[in-house]
């Protein structure tokens, strides 16, 4: 028994103790975005990294997310009569809620696992000790760069995947099941306003954010070796991603309401 | 002139420095030795503030770098170049690139000026035709010259070695001795290397000082040394196994059982 309170206390500890560490690099992080030179060089190298390089990844997810949402959509409405919604709903879930996210959930894997081995690495190689010795801050070197490509790049992603998720329901809605194309789009249309795709965007530019930095912090305090880059790879990984799907549903409770 | 002044720093429950001091003089080669573990690293990382003691001072020229401000303490570390014991060259980078990094960073160098002063101290320290080369194409001595040269590329008045030699073969290790004494000759800078290596120790110090639990426990030529009476200090040097050195988490009492 006391050793479960015990775990319990720890673990309460540890996380907390993570938190205020995380907010601190967060604070010294932006205080260094305001103080020339700016890394304009690396920050584009790292908009690369993670926008573009994740293109593909987040095209294919999109458009067979938004294929397989029609399909299912278009059958399971066609019990109560209502295909014809199906644009509209395609839209609106993919403007507000699978854009951002599985954006997010691709980058978090792919650009977040990255960046935490890339430091991690950097770290246990003495590499960031000697940007030290050399008279740069690791903090604006490295992560003032991969933290501002987060933060721009999530949106443009999130929103590719959201043009790239409605032509798919088109692909299906009106390929497949001979929907009219004017339906469709008029459907897509007629609900949509201008906030969804907002919204949407920001909740991506949050969850941007929330990559780069929880990636960045794992890595540069990364210590043990071979090992410990390895667990601070996962560890990025799992917290990004379950960051952005913890806070998906308060942003959105928020920003919907 | 570097002081060190009753440093103490300790990682959770591990007391690394029990109360160091040492004092450099400017143009004067350093060579702090000591055991796996001692501390050596922690201590050099104290000169160049990338570590800051739980108790005690560090002075550069007279400056209190303890308790430099931030942006301070990054003016001051452009006295500094620092090698590595793996060289620490930034993977990402071209060897050229590595060398030239201060200089494109702070000195606002033109891309080719600063390529060409980047081969120039590469030649220096006997690299002709790498600055092209990725660091991960470099064996482990070429490494720790290109580690060496991007040191000095910013024209530092002190250069701090970590293990310049560990992990080379005695004769590149010779050849990276050989190196220290002349970047002291020709460029006098001040010098304090760590090493384990005696034979390194002698070679390029003007004095030895020895790290023990935590503390600074002889200094002297290498002459001196060489001939000291302490007992922990002559179980070091002559690189014997029995003697009063204690080695955490290893007894002598080891039992042999053929089944």
């Amino acid at each position: 028994m006391f050793k479960f309170i015990e775990l319990v206390g720890r673990t309460i500890i540890n996380f907390s103790e993570d938190f205020g560490r995380v907010l601190l690099l967060l604070f010294s992080l932006l205080k260094q975005l305001f103080i020339p030179p700016f890394e304009i060089r690396n920050t584009f190298k790292q908009m690369l990294e993670i926008g573009v390089r994740s293109l593909p990844v987040v095209l294919i997810t999109a458009i067979f997310t938004g294929m397989v949402f029609s399909l299912q959509t278009f059958t399971g409405f066609k019990r109560f009569g209502a295909e014809a919604l199906v644009g509209t709903v395609v839209a609106l879930s993919m403007t507000r809620e699978l854009g951002p996210v599985l954006t997010g959930l691709i980058v978090a894997g792919r650009a977040g696992a990255a960046m935490a081995a890339e430091l991690g690495t950097m770290r246990v190689t003495e590499q960031i000790d000697a940007l030290e010795t050399l008279a740069t801050n690791p903090i604006k070197y490295l992560i003032a760069p991969r933290f501002i490509a987060g933060v721009f790049m999530l949106p443009a992603l999130a929103l590719i995947a959201d043009i790239t998720g409605i032509i798919g329901g088109y692909f299906v809605t009106v390929g497949l099941f001979g929907t009219s194309s004017i339906v469709y789009w008029k459907r897509t249309w007629d609900y949509l306003v201008a906030g969804d795709i907002l919204n949407g965007l920001m909740k991506a530019a949050f969850f941007g954010a929330s990559i780069s930095l929880i990636s960045c912090f794992k890595g540069f305090y990364t210590h043990g070796g071979a090992e410990g880059v390895g667990k601070a790879t996962t560890g990025a990984v799992v917290l990004s991603s379950m960051t952005i799907l913890i806070s998906d549903y308060f942003l959105s409770a928020w920003l919907f309401s | 002139m570097i002081e060190i002044e009753d440093l103490h720093k300790s990682f959770g429950k591990n007391h690394v420095l029990r109360g160091a001091g040492l004092k450099i003089e400017t143009g004067e080669s350093m060579v702090v030795i000591g055991g796996s573990g001692s501390g050596k690293s922690v201590l050099l990382k104290h000169i160049i503030g990338i570590l800051k003691p739980d108790e005690g001072r560090v002075l550069i020229d007279g400056v209190n770098i303890t308790g430099l401000a931030e942006n301070e303490l990054y003016e001051t570390r452009k006295k500094f170049g620092m090698l590595f014991q793996m060289a620490a060259l930034f993977d990402s980078l071209s060897v050229w690139e590595n060398v030239a990094f201060s200089l494109l960073r702070h000195k606002k160098m033109k891309e080719k000026d600063a390529k060409s002063l980047a081969s120039e101290k590469l030649r220096m320290v006997g690299l002709v035709g790498a600055e092209d080369l990725m660091p991960s194409e470099l064996s482990g001595g070429m490494r720790k010259r290109v580690g060496l040269a991007r040191a000095i590329a910013h024209g530092p008045e002190i250069l701090l070695y970590d293990e310049p030699t560990t992990g080379l073969d005695p004769i590149m290790a010779d050849a990276i001795n050989e190196l220290i004494i002349e970047m002291k000759r020709h460029l006098a800078v001040t010098g304090v290397a760590i090493t384990h290596d005696m034979n390194s120790a002698y070679r390029i110090a003007d004095r030895i000082a020895m790290l023990y639990e935590g503390k600074i426990i002889e200094t002297g030529t290498p002459e001196e040394i060489r001939n000291t009476r302490n007992p922990i200090v002559r179980q070091f040097i002559s690189g014997s196994a029995s003697g009063p050195i204690k080695i955490e988490g290893v007894t002598n009492e080891r039992v042999f059982n053929r089944a």
